[in-house]
């Protein structure tokens, strides 16, 4: 069975009138459906507003099914007795880096998450220089975390869910306020990451980083409209344009040369030029 | 209309364990109606730069002449260089507080004394600039537009007090790509709507390439370059070793000049790396 099982999955936000009296909601989500294998890397696109960062929320249990079902290696977010089970096994990082960051040193952050999940001191300090190494930020340890710059910040967010050991990480837009370096930078770990055996789930605008992806789903209006492998999404530019994407500049490239659409890299571009 | 900077200091906290030189010398003027893009590394002062040209900051020493006329001086009434100077800073959507897109755009101008009638020119006028309907907006609350639509309400705003002079703090941050690609529209409608001087701050070379007449390239609190994107953009080593990068369509081009020595391309846009290829196609044919 799949790693992750959602099954049409509905979610409304509920909203009140002035009077307090309850009005119609605000369906965010509308019966969603989708599965993501263990250690697969699945990329979700689409306009604000779509539905993606809620659904994120759905993931562990942040937010709860209106109606549906969300499945985390077969225990669903809705039963009370395995939310914590699923909350250390799926770790979230959010866009705003200044907005997950909970101790003023470094360290002490990475170590917030496997102190509420009782872990012993030894194993934390094991488990907390392992991550700050993982994510190249070892030697800023002792250091305050309101002096790091964003892409840093962001780092040490990734180090706090990577100490918690989790299967899966959800990442909602990491890098929508990092300068290039920093996305640079974000992106190798989310690769490396993947690459060690933990599925990934990225939220992201930049469909440079979606290329990466084995997987893309799109979203428009609480739906799912698409879901393709990035070669399969973009070669067709018509419902890129549609869900209010754009391409790759390389894949434009492509297509302004006339080129084969199995082109997917500049490196194979080039090679046919 | 013009700006003149001349030989710019701030130093924030002096005499402070935390004392750092924000500007270091910075010089430039714009005579010119023109999009003029400003990069550096996060650090750099482009922020700090941003805050003096309206006089929300005092510098350590050095002037501004916006027009001609000193902003810098003792005991200013800066009031009006605030009419003349607009600026949008980062995430302007987070400073929408009103019960209606009216209401808040209106803000600016009510505060400037204008009257009824001027306040409800400017506000049509406005919203219509940054491409929203005013009969369909201008009732809602601000907090029911999606992203892209609330932060061209913020941009409105701003522009409701028709400054002569615009500037943005990275105004492209954290849209999804069809926002992204109407605030780039935007910046140029305005720019030429307005003729006037628009001063943008942004990480996005590719946005940068686009937009900008002229960019100015910030260093450890000093300006070290100022020219056109397509010699800014040759210096590519330079760049690099202050943390900058090329735009991706830069990068492209240097990546298949690796691939194929004698290819040569200094692209900003993507027509114009398609147009190198096609040529080169066609002369090693």
């Amino acid at each position: 069975m799949a790693y992750i099982n959602v099954e049409d999955l509905v979610l409304d936000f509920s909203k009140y009138d002035d009077d307090g009296k309850p009005m119609e909601p605000n369906r965010a989500l509308d019966g969603v459906s989708f599965s993501v294998e263990k250690g697969s890397f699945v990329a979700v696109v689409g306009m604000n507003g779509s539905g993606k960062s809620t659904l994120a929320k759905c993931l562990n249990g942040l937010l709860l099914p209106t109606s549906g079902s969300v499945e985390i290696n077969g225990m669903k977010t809705s039963d009370e007795s395995h939310i914590w089970d699923i909350r250390s096994n799926i770790g979230m990082v959010f866009q705003n880096p200044d907005n997950q960051l909970v101790s003023s040193i470094v360290e002490d952050d990475v170590a917030f998450g496997p102190e509420n999940l009782g872990v012993d001191p030894e194993e934390i300090r094991k488990r907390v220089d392992e991550a700050l190494k993982r994510v190249d930020m070892y030697d800023c340890k002792d250091k305050a975390a309101h002096m790091l710059s964003g892409g840093q910040k962001q780092r040490i967010a990734i180090a706090g869910a990577v100490a918690m050991r989790p299967s899966c990480i959800v990442f909602d837009e990491p890098t929508a306020m990092l300068d290039p370096a920093g996305r640079a930078k974000v992106m190798g770990i989310i690769k490396d990451l993947n690459k060690e055996g933990i599925t990934v789930v990225l939220i992201t605008h930049f469909m440079e980083e979606a290329m990466e992806a084995d997987r893309i789903i799109v979203m428009q209006n609480g739906r799912i409209i698409g879901d393709r492998t990035p070669a399969e999404l973009f070669a067709d530019t018509e419902f890129v344009h549609e869900a209010g994407l754009e391409l790759p500049t390389v894949i434009e490239l492509r297509d302004m040369l006339g080129m084969d659409k199995k082109i997917m890299s500049v490196e194979e571009l080039a090679e046919n030029i | 209309m013009s700006i003149e900077v001349k030989d710019l200091k701030y130093i924030y906290s002096p005499d402070m364990p935390g004392e750092t030189t924000a500007l270091d010398g910075v010089s430039f003027d714009v005579t010119e109606p023109s999009v003029i893009g400003i990069i550096g590394q996060t650090g750099s002062g482009k922020s700090t730069l941003l805050q003096h040209l309206n006089g929300l900051i005092k510098p350590t020493s050095g002037e501004i002449y916006i027009d001609g006329e000193c902003i810098t001086g003792e005991k200013k009434n800066l009031t009006d260089v605030r009419r003349k100077i607009g600026l949008v800073f980062q995430y302007p959507e987070y400073q929408l507080f009103e019960e209606t897109v009216a209401k808040d755009v209106a803000f600016g101008p009510k505060n400037l004394g204008a009257d009824e009638e001027d306040i409800d020119r400017r506000v049509r006028h406005a919203l219509e600039l940054v491409g929203l309907d005013y009969d369909e907006v201008a009732e809602m609350s601000p907090f029911e537009l999606s992203g892209g639509m609330k932060r061209r309400a913020a941009i409105a705003g701003v522009l409701a007090m028709e400054p002569s002079i615009l500037m943005l703090d990275e105004p492209m941050a954290g849209l999804d790509p069809q926002a992204h690609r109407d605030m780039l529209g935007l910046i140029k409608r305005v720019q030429q709507e307005m003729n006037s001087i628009i001063l943008f701050v942004s990480h996005n070379m590719g946005d940068v390439a686009e937009l900008s007449d002229r960019l100015l390239v910030m260093n450890k609190g000093r300006i070290v370059m100022d020219d056109g994107p397509h010699e800014i953009f040759k210096r590519r080593d330079e760049l690099s070793d202050m943390g900058l990068s090329v735009p991706p369509i830069a990068e492209i081009a240097q990546k298949i000049s690796d691939k194929h020595k004698d290819f040569e391309s200094n692209p900003l846009t993507i027509g114009e790396l398609a147009d190198d290829i096609k040529e080169y196609r066609k002369t090693n044919r």
